[in-house]
């Protein structure tokens, strides 16, 4: 594994041997860059054993601050103008918006942060505080850092917020440029004078700005994951983002891969692999009375029943091919008759409300679990639409999983990969995944407007989408389309997409919910609402995306699109059917449908 | 603060057009159940604030979701005096827009709570048909007036009541952004072609409040207003009002500046000068407060800083009226006083026991449905207490026992049965709407009294009044300071204890404990309650008796509080 970070680095080139490194690698393709860094990364191994020279001098000073009141956000912006205005690069950052993610890039950093309710951290900070506390934190030994706590004596858990952090940072490995210091109510002069020891101290600390360089992207080198050998990706965060009275559970995940070398691009989809539920493995085992520890042949493997069932065989999802075999075991007139030629819909409306076990269930028959194993399909791994930038969040990747439970038939059931991602994988485990890519689902060039229709989890790229584009300042203008069922419960990552209109990176933003009112209102109504504005839009070469169900949304969404252009072109049904055709063909109508 | 000098909310009611901002604009926007921030400052003038279910904000937060926002309505009801028919429109907005509970206030004003943005033009709208309004209920203008609710006197009574109603039309805001907003009126053409000439362009520095007090019941807290008339009756008459300026109880935790203040005794007036005496107090605050700090710009520090004398001067030249000595008066309490009372013309009145001011059916008591059938057939009126209580008013001798018959009905009859202690017990909203709770104070408070009553019974004290009062925070909404168990929130399940206040209102309470949690507060009072019961003098209150023993000093002014507490 190589031990370049995935992310930019501090340039250890001077302007020269930059220059010469770019002409050397110009014009190489990305196969040759590969071996190309490959090959440097060996001969960076072969010097090993240098040790690595006392840590330079960082570049930018991080000037972080949780505050409810107001109090440490005044001291923290006052540092920061200071430490620019002697001409360091410096970033005042609110923990509220500040990415975990960034702390392991960060080599100096400053603190200022009170404490609130019974020692707990101020709200802005709750975020970061929790996961600098958590096992997920990384380590941190390029940092260096200074924490100022706020609080008040009169509580017994006296400035405990500042001092969680304080003995933190440096239990992961970063050193103290001063000691913690720790201010009562009257906090303006010994929070001055910390200020003035940092200052002091920045000297030494930081390169003075410069005009920045160009910054390089390390590149990794290593063995290729895919579907044959997947990464085993550790779970950093699996979080339910539907509220608790959601008829829905939707969870937010984020998976590591660091040292996987795997890459991916906003519109690519990951692949996972996973066990199918306990309980519906054992409801087999009980229902057809047989034994979990016979051994039974998976392709050319033998192996116990209930691992076949478990991790091996698709027991969730009914299929042609299994009906066809019961109907034989069971000898059911009603099953044979489905299957016959003919019979598609009912067939279809079978398939539609039966799981394996309901159809197990329903017509009886006894077989060996040979038979049975026999009669399954392989486990095929699930696509999950990724839900990050790569740029935004280097090493991760982050998905959004509807989780499939329902009861029918008088029983619950589940779906496999979806409850295994949201029930049985908690931080820490890990996950088997590969990167499915899709080139048919990408953003266009940075200046082109993007109109993003997702509803449900169909927003998932979108996330990424906007991530990527305000990692990149992009240009082009940005329209989301959201909808699900209720605006209170439903309303996916809806935080996160208030900043980006808050900041600029979202232009407009239309949602709709079905069941918040009389009437349901869907993605589409808003799309025949805003029929001027696409129209124009599109009229300006916008891109349009789709992505989430495909049953119903898909359709009426393409419907829509249809009318729209229709009416607005004043063109029939045909010609602006055509022309939505066309635009699709140019990649200016991408889906990516499920 | 700006760079002006000028609080935020300066600026933001300066660029506001009249309150307007871009409230029109909040209400539509469909991705946020939240209104523009600058429009948040702005709604409360229409008397609607945003808050969050503060239950839920932290989970919220993790599940990338804003917080579950919704809005507190607050419904001005002058004097406390509402129509049956004005209850029953507000038991049906509180049932299909709010969550279904009315609170009523220490203000005598009614509260609903829950509503959500998507409702809100809907619900201002019904309010409004029903008669009454929000207008005003908060911001920084005159609140609701206060008067006394409970007519032993009732043609003194009738006549303070005309005077609150007649300062509370006085002090409105001429604004015709309100009807814009909410009631679809027209719009003029320009805000700023509107007069507003009594408050002017940025209306006043902070929120002011006041009163009708008619002795000896204290009911009102009229030492905690900003400004107060307190009716002298000479021979049965309306003689004129002796007028109190300077009362507030907000502070915060670790300011001392900040400070709970009893309002001073300015002088006396004739019943014709109320109105002219009020504008000029109002107008000396308006030109004179702090605009800067929000939090030293009430009326109380206004006077402790420029003195009393000085704003004598101001009233006497801006109102032309030259107030004269203060006339004798005495309270004897402040509490409410509950059950059946005849009035001098022969009517009868009810004062029901609403636990912090929450009308809802819960716990076996259906206090909604029975309010509800009240005033299905109730021919008289409503009326609030300060002391979040609810008169049924104005009942003839034969309509008494049908509205006892719905009181057993409902569960609501042995209300007033409860403990003295519990029935001078007050608690602020709090949890969880109130943006500003540092701990629990309405769900909490019936609890801990639960306890305290076995205490207050072990010693025989279970029919002597004690009052006790607990918010959530420093700001006082429960008038904790003149409480004589007086309980303010520092942290989730800490609360400050102070002591010693004058049953009547009129001393301030002493800090005593610290951060205290339930079993330092129930280990404090205990062996006081012990001292008080074996050796109190012949009716003398547990304050006055904290205060002979020492066991806390007295505060003799607002600037002293903290003071007081540190020695
Ligand atoms: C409902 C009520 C308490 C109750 O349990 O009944 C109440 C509730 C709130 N008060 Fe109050 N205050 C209420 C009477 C009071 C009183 C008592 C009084 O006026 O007699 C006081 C102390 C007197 C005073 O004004 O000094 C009071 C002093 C405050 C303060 C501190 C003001 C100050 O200048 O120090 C605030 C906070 C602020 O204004 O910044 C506040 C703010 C609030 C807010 C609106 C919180 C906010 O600003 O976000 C609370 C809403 C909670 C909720 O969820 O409903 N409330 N508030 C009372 C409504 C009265 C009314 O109908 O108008
Ligand atoms: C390219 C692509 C991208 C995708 N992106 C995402 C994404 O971002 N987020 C996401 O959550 N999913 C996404 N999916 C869908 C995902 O791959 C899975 O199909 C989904 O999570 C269900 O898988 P499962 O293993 O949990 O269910 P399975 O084990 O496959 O079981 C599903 C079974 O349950 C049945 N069923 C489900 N619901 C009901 C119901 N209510 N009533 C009756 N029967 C029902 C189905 O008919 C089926 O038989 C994507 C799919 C593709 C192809
Ligand atoms: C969203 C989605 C829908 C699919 N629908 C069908 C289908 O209707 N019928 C079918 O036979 N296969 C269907 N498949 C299975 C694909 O055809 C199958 O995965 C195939 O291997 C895809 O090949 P490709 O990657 O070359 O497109 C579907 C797959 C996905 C992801
Ligand atoms: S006292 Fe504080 S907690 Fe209680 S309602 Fe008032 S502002 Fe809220």
């Amino acid at each position: 594994m190589s031990t370049l970070a995935a992310d930019s680095i501090a340039l250890p080139l001077d302007a020269q041997q930059l220059g010469e490194l770019q002409r050397a690698v110009a014009g190489l393709a990305p196969a040759q860059l590969t071996w190309v860094s490959g090959y440097v990364a060996g001969l960076a191994a072969a010097d090993g054993g240098r040790t690595a020279p006392a840590a330079p001098p960082g570049e930018t000073l991080t000037v972080l601050y949780g505050s409810q009141t107001g109090n440490g956000q005044t001291i923290a912006e006052r540092l920061a103008e200071r430490a620019r205005d002697q001409g360091y690069a410096t970033n005042l950052v609110s923990l509220a918006d500040y990415k975990p993610a960034n702390l392991k890039r960060e080599t100096l950093l400053t603190l200022v942060v009170s404490t609130h309710g019974e020692g707990d951290p101020p709200d802005d900070a709750e975020l970061f505080h929790e996961f600098v506390l958590s096992d997920r934190a990384p380590k941190l030994a390029k940092l260096r850092y200074a924490v100022l706590a706020l609080g008040d004596s009169s509580y017994s858990n006296f400035c405990q917020t500042g001092r969680d952090f304080d003995t933190r940072l440096a239990e992961l490995g970063g050193e103290r440029v001063q000691p913690l210091v720790e201010c009562d109510l009257d906090y303006e002069d010994a929070a001055a004078a910390w200020a003035e020891n940092v200052l002091a101290e920045l000297p030494e600390l930081l390169k003075p700005a410069e005009s920045p360089l160009p910054r390089l992207r390390a590149v990794k080198n290593v063995a290729t994951f895919d579907k044959s050998n997947p990464f085993p990706a550790e779970v950093l965060a699996n979080q339910k983002i539907t509220a608790a009275d959601s008829s829905k559970d939707v969870r937010h995940i984020e998976l590591s891969l660091e040292g996987s070398g795997l890459r991916y691009e906003p519109g690519d989809s990951l692949a996972v692999i996973v066990h199918n539920p306990p309980q519906l493995v054992s409801e087999f085992l009980n229902e057809l009375g047989l034994d979990a520890e016979e051994a039974v042949t998976v392709g050319s493997e033998s192996l116990p029943l209930r691992q076949a069932l478990d991790e091996k065989l698709e027991i969730t999802a009914a299929n042609q091919g299994f009906l066809r075999a019961w109907a034989g075991f069971s000898g059911a007139n009603e099953l044979s008759k489905l299957v016959e030629p003919g019979n598609n819909a009912a067939l279809a409306r079978f398939l539609e409300t039966h799981q394996i076990i309901d159809v197990v269930r329903k017509y009886s028959a006894r077989i060996s679990a040979e038979t049975f194993v026999g009669s399954l399909r392989k486990l095929s791994p699930r696509s999950y639409s990724i839900a990050s930038s790569p740029a935004a969040n280097p090493d991760e990747v982050h998905l959004t999983v509807a989780a499939v439970r329902y009861e029918a038939l008088g029983r619950p059931h589940w779906g496999a990969a979806s409850t295994h991602l949201a029930d049985r994988v908690a931080e820490g485990d890990s996950v088997r995944v590969f990167v499915e890519p899709n080139p048919r689902f990408r953003l266009p060039s940075d200046d082109t407007p993007i109109i993003m229709i997702g509803p449900g989890t169909g927003v998932a790229p979108f996330r990424a989408f906007i991530e990527e584009r305000v990692e990149r300042g992009a240009t082009g203008r940005n329209w989301l389309f959201f909808g699900d069922r209720t605006f209170r419960n439903d309303f996916l990552y809806q935080l996160e997409w208030l900043r980006h209109r808050k900041n600029g990176h979202l232009d407009r933003l239309d949602v709709a919910f079905s069941r918040d009112r009389g009437s349901k209102v869907y993605v589409q109504h808003r799309l025949r609402e805003n029929a001027r504005d696409i129209y124009g839009w599109l009229d300006e070469g916008a891109v349009i995306y789709v992505c989430g169900d495909a049953k119903h949304m898909a359709g009426d969404v393409h419907d829509a699109l249809i009318e729209i252009i229709a009416a607005q072109a004043g063109r029939n049904r045909d010609d602006a059917e055509r022309r939505l055709k066309e635009l699709r063909r140019a990649g200016r109508y991408q889906r990516d449908v499920y | 603060m700006s760079a002006n000098g000028l609080s935020d909310v300066e600026r933001i009611k300066a660029a506001s057009r009249r309150l307007r901002g871009t409230l029109a604009k909040s209400l539509v926007d469909p991705v946020t159940g939240a209104l523009a921030e600058d429009d948040t400052q702005l709604s409360k003038f229409h008397g609607i604030y945003q808050q969050d279910d503060r239950d839920v904000r932290s989970e919220r937060k993790r599940q990338r979701l804003e917080p579950a926002y919704s809005f507190m309505i607050r419904a001005r009801v002058p004097g406390g005096v509402l129509t049956p028919v004005q209850w029953l429109n507000m038991d049906r907005i509180a049932n299909t827009y709010a969550n279904g509970t009315v609170r009523l206030t220490t203000r005598q004003a009614i509260q609903l709570h829950g509503v959500i943005k998507w409702r809100l033009k809907e619900t201002i709208a019904a309010i409004n048909e029903g008669l009454m309004d929000t207008l005003a209920a908060c911001g920084d203008v005159n609140r609701n007036v206060m008067a006394p609710p409970l007519p032993q006197l009732s043609a003194l009574h009738r006549e303070v009541h005309q005077h609150a109603e007649a300062l509370s039309a006085r002090l409105t805001p001429a604004t015709r952004a309100y009807h814009e907003i909410w009631l679809d009126g027209k719009k003029l053409d320009s805000g700023a072609a509107e007069k507003e000439p009594i408050y002017g362009d940025t209306y006043l520095p902070r929120k002011f409040k006041s009163t009708f007090a008619i002795p000896p019941q204290n009911d009102v807290d009229v030492y905690s207003q900003d400004l107060g008339f307190i009716a002298i009756s000479e021979a049965g008459r309306l003689a004129g009002f002796n007028v109190t300026v300077g009362g507030g109880m907000g502070m915060s935790h670790g300011e001392p500046d900040t400070y709970p203040r009893l309002a001073d005794v300015l002088g006396f007036c004739a019943p014709g000068d109320v109105l002219e005496v009020a504008e000029a107090v109002v107008t000396t605050q308006r030109d004179f407060g702090d605009r800067g700090n929000r939090k030293h710009a009430r009326l109380k520090y206004t006077i402790e800083d420029r003195g009393i004398a000085w704003f004598r001067d101001q009233v006497t030249a801006r109102s032309g009226v030259v107030l004269q000595a203060p006339r004798p008066f005495r309270f004897v309490g402040n509490g409410d006083v509950y059950g059946w009372q005849q009035d001098d013309s022969g009517l009868w009145h009810y004062t029901l026991f609403v636990e912090n001011g929450r009308v809802a059916d819960a716990g076996g008591v259906d206090l909604l449905a029975g309010l509800r059938a009240i005033a299905g057939t109730h021919t008289g009126e409503f009326r609030l207490t300060p002391n979040q209580n609810l008169i049924i008013s104005n009942v003839s001798d034969d309509a008494r026992a049908p509205i006892d018959a719905l009181l057993a009905e409902h569960g609501i009859g042995n209300t007033i049965r409860a403990s003295a202690l519990r029935l001078h017990s007050m608690a602020c909203v709090g949890m969880p709407t109130c943006g500003l709770a540092m701990a629990e104070s309405e769900r909490y408070l019936p609890a801990l009294v639960d306890r305290l009553e076995r205490l207050v019974k072990a010693n025989g004290l279970e029919a002597v009044p004690i009052t006790i009062r607990m918010t959530g925070c420093p700001n006082g909404c429960a008038r904790p300071y003149i409480a004589e168990i007086g309980l303010v929130g520092k942290g989730p399940g800490r609360y400050n204890l102070y002591l010693g206040a004058g049953f009547a209102g009129e001393r301030l309470n002493s800090l005593h404990l610290e951060n205290a949690d339930e079993d330092d507060i129930v280990g404090a009072l205990s062996p006081l309650l012990q001292d008080y019961a074996s050796s109190r003098g012949d009716a003398e209150r547990f304050g006055d008796f904290l205060v002979r023993t020492g066991v806390v000093r007295e505060v003799r002014a607002g600037r002293e509080f903290h003071a007081a507490a540190r020695d």
